[in-house]
């Protein structure tokens, strides 16, 4: 009757359509460890049910990938088989008319190239070299791991003083981390599966909002062992802390005139108030940490006299110099290295940029915190410039776009190439070269030129942040190994030719997050006391409670709010609010319990001690 | 106390307590296949599932607590569908050729199968089927193996050991040798826990049966058995015998009925271990050696692999006697082919041990070739002996309580108490004071190393690990350490290690509570008897006419005829072993 009609999917398309979203949850939390052969099998056998069949390579061809990769898993195959594999996958990718059909064939070429060892291992032995070790996948991506389903059953309980008496255990900031941890505990969370991952980080902060001031655990007796800390930051301060807790007395040397480091003078205030941070660090400095202000390694003090005055030193200096673009006019009147910007602020010396159009080059976290503190300055127009688009920014997407709610303008695939100063020699703008996005290197989107003429940007404030280094002159004067920036430690964090000395943190992995520096901090506080001829545990008696029996039905995840973008930018307030009890119950109630439900009860094996 | 309604029952049971605990505790038994109380709860079988009112899922009942107000159903419509299908699908991936299996009647899957009244699969089946050693001690059929974890865990925890590992991802995923290893290559001690505790026979014991047969068959052979202490205690739970009925002489009339020629104890040789190793301990004690680090004991074949593969360096202080089987087998092939006027060659020594390691042991090379071949020829389990019986279709009833035969029938009390942990111990210090004093001591002086593990696999594992101070009169002072278990056993050598503790004598057995707990014993899941077993030598020890090794008549003729004296130089050619004469793995 009708010339046209209106399609619409049918039920079953619906349902798949479900599917196809769980499937991508599910890959997305996917357990890491898996065999790279069952697992490009299996995915084969998803591209092998994508296939119009129309063309024969990925008709037939795929199907015949999938019995040789299936022979592979069974034992069956021979060494020549896979010669014959990455043949036919080169065949594939070649004469396959479409993306369904050469991308398939393309990931098991990547996979044979990538993986050969794997499949040698099932080859040749009938056995496979992969192993699931990660039964928990919080606690296993918490570089600190710390007990995230303990402390999360805790909060659920309303058991808060409980919960940061845990995550003090691996983690002495969980004030801090409850705002700003990158929280990669989340990335594979398996209540993904289910729905959406659990709001860890946001369960943390609940915690340290409601448990009131929470005394650390008694030191142990004291050994009268001295050690040098040198540098206040996170790093620095948690091994300080533990290494207190082993009943040794440290000293912690920092140059500037408040502890915290970047927390305290690179991490502005609104996202992390410094009254909040100072619960953590006096937390800390109650188990009877000495410490040095205004003192600096090379100046005040050298390695070799803190060696001999000391049983143990420890370098946590963190990366705290900047990186220069290395154009022409950077070192006008008007540049400022985006530490130098923010170390300022958080030294209470507000920059007036009133009226001013400010400019960010760099697209990392730290230029985020830049543009919105220049925008808190009175700016009257803030800019990123960055060379690439936002999606291949590093910086958090949600630290984008609360910097976008917040009016500052994203001018992406611009390339600074010249600062422009005025007469005086104070700058008045930066020209960038106009940039395509091209092919994909090494997993990134690379740039190239237009070929336009270059763009010229106005600012009279420009501040860089492409990156951080060490201050690592006294330190190669010292013998302490220094290579391209950073500290070079064995891995139990100390040097073979100078006992004694140990590095961890930033200025040893290059600038990271706050819960890595934490981790390097677990580490060489155990080193140190095996070195001095100790063997201390950390521990935390804290019951957790016993897995709820409950169904798990589908719930949505409680997200954190934020004050209204046009209120916030007029102070320096903390932006984000914390959940109510109720939303942290209910967000609790979420935890799947891998500790207790599924592999973690085998091979989990809670650590109530380190 | 928590109040629940279970199976519409109204009870009050103690806080803490697991479901299936509340359960069993008010007779009602749930059907479980992986659990292990103590060393595996982990919920991985999903056999002992139970609904809980309100909840769709059901949840498992090994590895839960009771709360307030909760009512369950142990047996509802979607509890029975859910379990048999569970089962359904394990059997799926079993061979379940029962009647060619060793553990068919013993067999934990079959019977919760049996009482499902599963009848039929409605699934594909396929066994898992991976290589395997025939010729090892210890053999692992995968084709039967249902992941259950506890040969895992039981090595993890219980003996410290990690032989075992789950290897693989995904639906791949198995149970193996951890660490892509041949069982060859690993260090395993081959105490046989794992064994023991396997709910299914995908673990069990070599069988060298059949070889005894042919050896009993072989005209030319003499087939001479002798029959370890901790033997005696168990051997009669597989045949429908209860402990004070299943006595040693009825192994011996078993023995002698299927063709075995002559039956001897192995206390006999006991007692002969103990004049050798408490002489050479006096030595060494008097000579200042112990002060540095003890000497230990060297009758548990699996303690000197453990030592040999996890404490190299100690392997010096092993006492140099052989273990009673060992010694045994030399004097059988020596002084009693003499006496009977054969070439040794011609005997085939047999032993009936309670141990998988023993057959490791027993393959070990000769120190010193007085003749060809091995010390003993075939060991056989405590439940090889049985399934000898059975298929002799020997009637246990009828079995008589026969003597042993003469020349070396004696054995006093002392030797019985080998069988158990710290019983080495207190039998070589019994004769140590006679040696040093002249006289004898109260027989239970030293009662004192008896180990005391009231339950080794409970959670109240303790510290498995007892020690002595035992004035032996002189001067003489003797630090005494007993342990047993290889998990206690890696703790106490490692604070000797630190130097945190020091002792001069210390006795190691590597299954808990000594060889009555052994590897090679009858099986039973779920139940720990090495302490019940131990009880029974006690009784033995404290009834026995002779409780010092010393005083064992045939023991001292044989050094007046043959051996000349503790420490001769023919005891050490035939008494004494070098234990680095050979590998515990392959090179």
């Amino acid at each position: 009757m009708s010339r046209l009609e209106i399609p619409t999917p049918g039920q079953a398309q619906l349902v798949v359509e479900g599917l196809y979203k769980d499937l991508e949850r599910r890959i997305e939390s996917s357990p890491p460890g898996l065999c790279p052969v069952d697992i490009t099998r299996a995915f084969l056998e998803l591209c092998h049910a994508q296939t119009c069949g129309k063309c024969t390579p990925c008709r037939v061809g795929l199907w015949q990938l999938k019995n040789m990769l299936t022979d592979v898993m069974n034992g069956t195959a021979t060494m020549e088989a896979l010669d014959e594999m990455e043949a036919l996958a080169k065949s594939i990718i070649d004469s396959a008319d479409c993306a369904i059909g050469y991308e398939a064939a393309e990931m098991v070429y990547k996979s044979l190239a990538g993986c050969r060892d794997d499949y040698e291992e099932h080859i040749r032995q009938g056995r496979c070299i992969c192993q699931s070790k990660q039964p928990v996948p919080c606690v296993a991506l918490c570089p600190a791991s710390v007990d995230i389903p303990g402390y999360v059953a805790l909060v659920g309980e309303g058991r808060y003083a409980d919960a940061i008496k845990l995550i003090r255990k691996d983690n002495p900031f969980p004030t801090t981390c409850g705002f700003i941890c990158e929280h990669p505990c989340e990335a594979r969370c398996r209540r993904n599966i289910v729905d959406d991952a659990v709001n860890i980080r946001g369960l943390k902060r609940v915690a340290a909002d409601y448990a009131g001031e929470v005394d650390p655990p008694a030191c142990a007796p004291s050994t009268g062992k001295k050690i040098a800390v040198v540098g206040g930051g996170p790093g620095g301060l948690s091994a300080a802390y533990y290494l207190q807790l082993m009943g040794h007395q440290v000293t912690v040397y920092e140059m500037l005139p408040k502890l915290g480091g970047m927390l305290r003078y690179g991490i502005p205030n609104y996202r992390l108030p410094k009254d909040r941070l100072d619960d953590d660090i006096n937390a800390i400095l109650k188990t009877g940490i000495n410490v040095e202000y205004g003192k600096r390694i090379g100046k005040d003090m050298t390695i070799q006299s803190l060696r001999q005055e000391y049983d143990a030193v420890l370098i946590t200096i963190g990366a705290s110099t900047d990186k220069k673009l290395g154009i022409e006019g950077e070192q006008s009147e008007g540049v400022i290295s985006a530490v130098q910007f923010l170390r300022d602020v958080g030294k209470n010396i507000n920059p007036d940029l009133t009226g001013q159009e400010v400019a960010v080059i760099g697209g990392g976290n730290v230029s985020m915190d830049a543009v919105r503190t220049a925008r808190r300055l009175g700016a009257k127009k803030v800019s990123i410039i960055y060379r690439r688009r936002v999606a291949d920014m590093t910086a958090l997407p949600a630290e984008i776009e609360s910097a976008a709610a917040e009016g500052v303008e994203l001018l992406t695939l611009m390339a600074p190439s010249k600062i422009e100063a005025d007469d005086n020699g104070h700058v008045k703008g930066v020209y960038a070269t106009p940039q395509m996005i091209s092919k994909i290197k090494d997993g990134r989107a690379s740039v190239k030129a237009t070929g336009e003429k270059d763009v010229f940007i106005p600012c009279q404030t420009l501040i860089v942040a492409i990156g951080q280094d060490i201050e690592y002159q006294h330190f190669e004067e010292a013998g302490v190994p220094v290579k391209r920036g950073k500290i070079i430690t064995e891995k139990y964090g100390g040097f073979d030719n100078i006992p004694g000395v140990f590095a961890g943190g930033d200025c040893a992995s290059g600038p990271a997050s706050v819960i890595k520096a934490i981790a390097a901090a677990k580490v060489v506080a155990a080193n140190i006391d095996e070195y001095l001829g100790f063997r201390h545990t950390i521990f935390c008696d804290v019951e957790i409670p016993a897995a709820r029996l409950d169904d798990r039905p589908s719930c949505g995840r409680v997200n954190m709010t934020e004050r209204e973008a046009g209120v916030r930018v007029c102070d320096f307030e903390g932006v984000e609010h914390c959940m109510t009890q109720a939303e942290a119950k209910q967000e609790a109630s979420r935890c799947l319990r891998c500790d207790h439900f599924g592999y973690g009860i085998f091979k989990g094996g809670r650590k109530n001690r380190w | 106390m928590v109040n629940i309604t279970l199976d519409g029952m109204n009870l009050s049971v103690p806080e803490g307590t697991t479901i299936m605990e509340a359960a069993r505790m008010n007779n009602v038994a749930i059907p479980k296949l992986c659990y292990l109380k103590g060393i595996n709860e982990i919920a991985a079988c999903k056999v002992c599932v139970v609904e809980l009112e309100g909840m769709d899922k059901l949840i498992t009942s090994c590895n839960n607590a009771v709360k307030e107000g909760m009512v369950l159903y142990t047996n509802s419509p979607k509890v029975r569908a859910d379990r048999r299908r569970t089962v359904q699908l394990l059997l799926s991936q079993h061979n379940c050729r029962c009647a060619t299996c060793v553990r068919s009647g013993n067999c934990t899957l079959q019977q919760v199968a049996n009482d499902l009244n599963i009848i039929d699969l409605p699934y594909k089946e396929r066994y898992e089927v991976t290589p395997w050693n025939k010729d090892f001690p210890l053999i692992r059929d995968s084709a039967k193996c249902i992941k259950c974890m506890r040969c895992i865990q039981i090595c993890d925890k219980v003996q410290g050991l990690h032989i075992w590992d789950v290897v693989g991802t995904g639906s791949r995923t198995t149970v193996n040798v951890a660490g892509n290893k041949k069982i060859t290559e690993a260090d395993c001690a081959l105490c046989g826990q794992c064994i023991t505790h396997c709910p299914v026979a995908a673990l069990r014991e070599r069988d060298d049966t059949e070889k005894v047969w042919d050896a009993i068959a072989d005209k030319e052979k003499i087939v001479v058995a002798q029959i370890a202490p901790a033997v005696r205690t168990a051997w009669g739970e597989a045949l429908g015998l209860s402990r004070q009925e299943a006595s040693v002489g009825k192994i011996a009339d078993a023995l002698k009925r299927m063709g075995v020629d002559y039956v001897f104890d192995t206390t006999f040789s006991a007692d002969l271990t103990i004049m050798e190793e408490g002489n050479e301990f006096l030595e060494r004690f008097k000579k200042g050696e112990t002060k540095f680090r003890p000497m230990f004991t060297s009758c548990c074949p699996g303690w000197v692999r453990f030592v040999k593969t996890q404490f190299p360096h100690f392997v010096s202080q092993l006492s140099t006697a052989k273990s009673p089987q060992q010694m045994f087998g030399a004097v059988m092939k020596t002084y009693f082919a003499e006496q009977l006027g054969v070439s040794p060659e011609k005997i085939y020594t047999l032993s009936i041990m309670p141990c998988v390691a023993k057959k490791g042991e027993a393959n070990m090379e000769l120190f010193h070739e007085e003749y060809a071949g091995h010390d003993i020829d075939t060991v056989l389990t405590t439940r090889e002996l049985t399934r000898m019986i059975r298929s002799a279709h020997i009637e246990a009833a009828t079995l008589k309580d026969i003597e042993f035969d003469s020349l070396m029938r004696e054995a006093t009390g002392a030797g019985v108490i080998f069988g158990t942990t710290g019983g080495v111990m207190e039998a070589a210090l019994r004769s140590a004071y006679f040696l040093v004093n002249g006289k004898n001591p109260d027989a239970d002086a030293f009662k004192v190393v008896r180990n005391s593990m009231d339950n080794p696999l409970s959670e109240s594992l303790g510290d498995g690990i007892c020690e002595a101070e035992i004035d032996l009169g002189g001067k003489a002072v003797v630090h005494a350490a007993v342990v047993s278990g290889l998990a206690n056993t890696r703790r106490l050598m490692q604070a000797i290690e630190r130097g945190d503790v020091h002792y001069d004598f210390v006795e190691v057995m590597a299954c808990p509570g000594g060889c009555v707990g052994g590897g090679g014993q009858p099986i039973h899941d779920g139940e720990e008897l090495a302490v019940e077993r131990g009880a029974n030598l006690y009784f033995l020890d404290k009834n026995a006419k002779l409780r010092f090794s010393h005083e064992n008549e045939d023991v001292q003729k044989l050094y007046h005829m043959y051996m000349e004296r503790p420490l001769s130089h023919k005891a050490h050619m035939l008494l004494h072993t070098d234990h680095n004469a050979w590998n515990v793995t392959e090179e």
